[in-house]
């Protein structure tokens, strides 16, 4: 599975940084963000291309699991 | 209700801000104004002293109220996050930049809107170079660009902008002979504190829960072809042009009288230019700053900071744009201008806008 860290990064760094990665691999792809808006609108870039995600709470913010 | 969620609620926050702006216009504030993020916070610094215009001192309870409006939202909502490290340095001057762009214009990204609603060519003029500076932004975050990773911090740090808020609340109401007042122009048009202090709050908080933001609605199309930050102020943009036609404010012209404009097209369109790539640089426009700050960044509170010192800069050195206006004993209308040190500001914030958008790349900030 693929990382992404994209904790503390302001907006849209978190999104680009996310499309980048599901365009480089057809692998799942884990996106680690600090704010409540950044994971939804990283929530939101799955769904806009179709793919599945499940979100989960973590200690210093949320993770988002696409594919 | 998650407003940020579909593009029906976007729509409707947006409406709700812009009938809380029209309101605010009705019961007092400029008319043209109505709810300038750059302006207020430039009248806010003039209370405070940090600038001395006359006509430009009254500390907008609309400023406070925004910032403490999405402080609540957001601790109410388990969306506070205190958060500091991301180059607060950069913050403060992108701050600066930012102000400095919106003065030599004459009003915010917000303001720029609501000048559009009343028919304001100026204002659709100056759209051009806002659009202009956030794809310039939008190339830079393509090159690369960012500030680097902010890292969450003790809860208190994040409260601090509020409490100096609140600070500047506790003055107004209970020691207002502290502050200065300007007595004529447009310092003196407010709507009674009360009405602007409810109506900065619901502001804030609708403008938190919907993530509104000037910069990021143009940037999110440039960048992703979304369209739903745009939704947000296309309903405030409706909302403030049905007010404008109903009250007979809407006139479709360069030269305006009153509204607090000029019709000096290029510096209206760099003025702009400077401010849309600030904030796509510093992830928002002033009313996300504000928003952001309220919310625990205290590296929006950073670029906070920087906006009133830009604000004080911009009228003591000079770099504020004077309106058309029509000359009280002989009739006759006056063209506003952009001063000499105005344009040579804005020029060099222009270059410092490259600096830091070519300066900082991903690679150096991990």
């Amino acid at each position: 599975m693929k990382t992404v860290d994209a904790r503390g990064l302001s907006c849209p760094e978190p999104i680009m940084l996310t499309d980048q990665a599901l365009k480089e691999s057809n692998e799942q792809v884990k996106v680690l963000v600090t704010e409540p808006h950044q994971k939804m609108n990283v929530e939101k870039l799955a769904k806009s291309k179709g793919l599945s995600y499940t979100s989960n709470e973590t200690e210093d913010g949320f993770e988002v699991i696409i594919r | 209700m998650n407003m940020s969620s579909s593009k029906k609620w976007l729509a409707l926050a947006g409406v709700l801000c812009g009938a809380i702006a029209a309101a605010l216009a009705y019961f007092g504030n400029p008319a043209n104004m109505a709810f300038c993020i750059a302006c207020f916070i430039r009248d806010t610094a003039g209370a405070l002293g940090l600038q001395t215009t006359a006509t430009v001192q009254y500390a907008r309870p609309e400023i406070i109220g925004l910032v403490l409006g999405a402080f609540a939202i957001s601790v109410a909502t388990k969306e506070y996050r205190s958060t500091a490290g991301s180059s607060p340095a950069i913050r403060f001057v992108l701050g600066i930049i930012i102000v400095i762009g919106s003065l030599v214009f004459l009003g915010c990204p917000l303001r720029m809107v609501i000048r559009m609603s009343a028919g304001d060519l100026n204002a659709w003029v100056a759209l051009i170079g806002f659009a202009g500076g956030v794809a310039t932004g939008v190339v830079a975050l393509k090159k690369g660009f960012t500030l680097g990773r902010a890292h969450v911090t003790n809860r208190m740090a994040g409260g601090v902008l509020p409490v100096l808020m609140l600070g500047i609340l506790a003055l107004l109401i209970f020691v207002p002979s502290i502050l200065k007042f300007s007595e004529t122009g447009p310092g003196s048009m407010h709507a009674p504190l009360v009405l602007s202090l409810v109506g900065g709050l619901l502001f804030g908080a609708f403008a938190q829960k919907s993530r509104m933001c000037f910069a990021g609605s143009l940037r999110d199309v440039f960048l992703m072809k979304n369209f739903d930050l745009l939704c947000v102020i296309a309903g405030l943009f409706v909302v403030m042009l049905i007010y404008n036609i109903a009250m007979g404010n809407f006139k479709l012209a360069f030269d305006t009288p009153g509204v607090i404009a000029h019709s000096e097209h290029l510096w209206n369109i760099l003025g702009m230019y400077t401010v849309g790539f600030a904030a796509v640089l510093a992830g928002g426009c002033p009313l996300r700053q504000l928003i952001l700050a309220g919310q625990g960044s205290s590296d929006s509170a950073f670029t906070v900071a920087g906006m009133f010192i830009g604000a004080a800069l911009a009228h003591n050195f000079g770099l504020a744009a004077s309106a058309t206006a029509v000359n009280a004993e002989t009739g006759e209308v006056v063209a506003g201008a952009v001063p000499f040190y105005g344009k040579v500001a804005v020029i060099i914030c222009i270059i410092a806008c490259f600096i830091i958008a070519f300066g900082n790349k991903r690679s150096e900030g991990k």
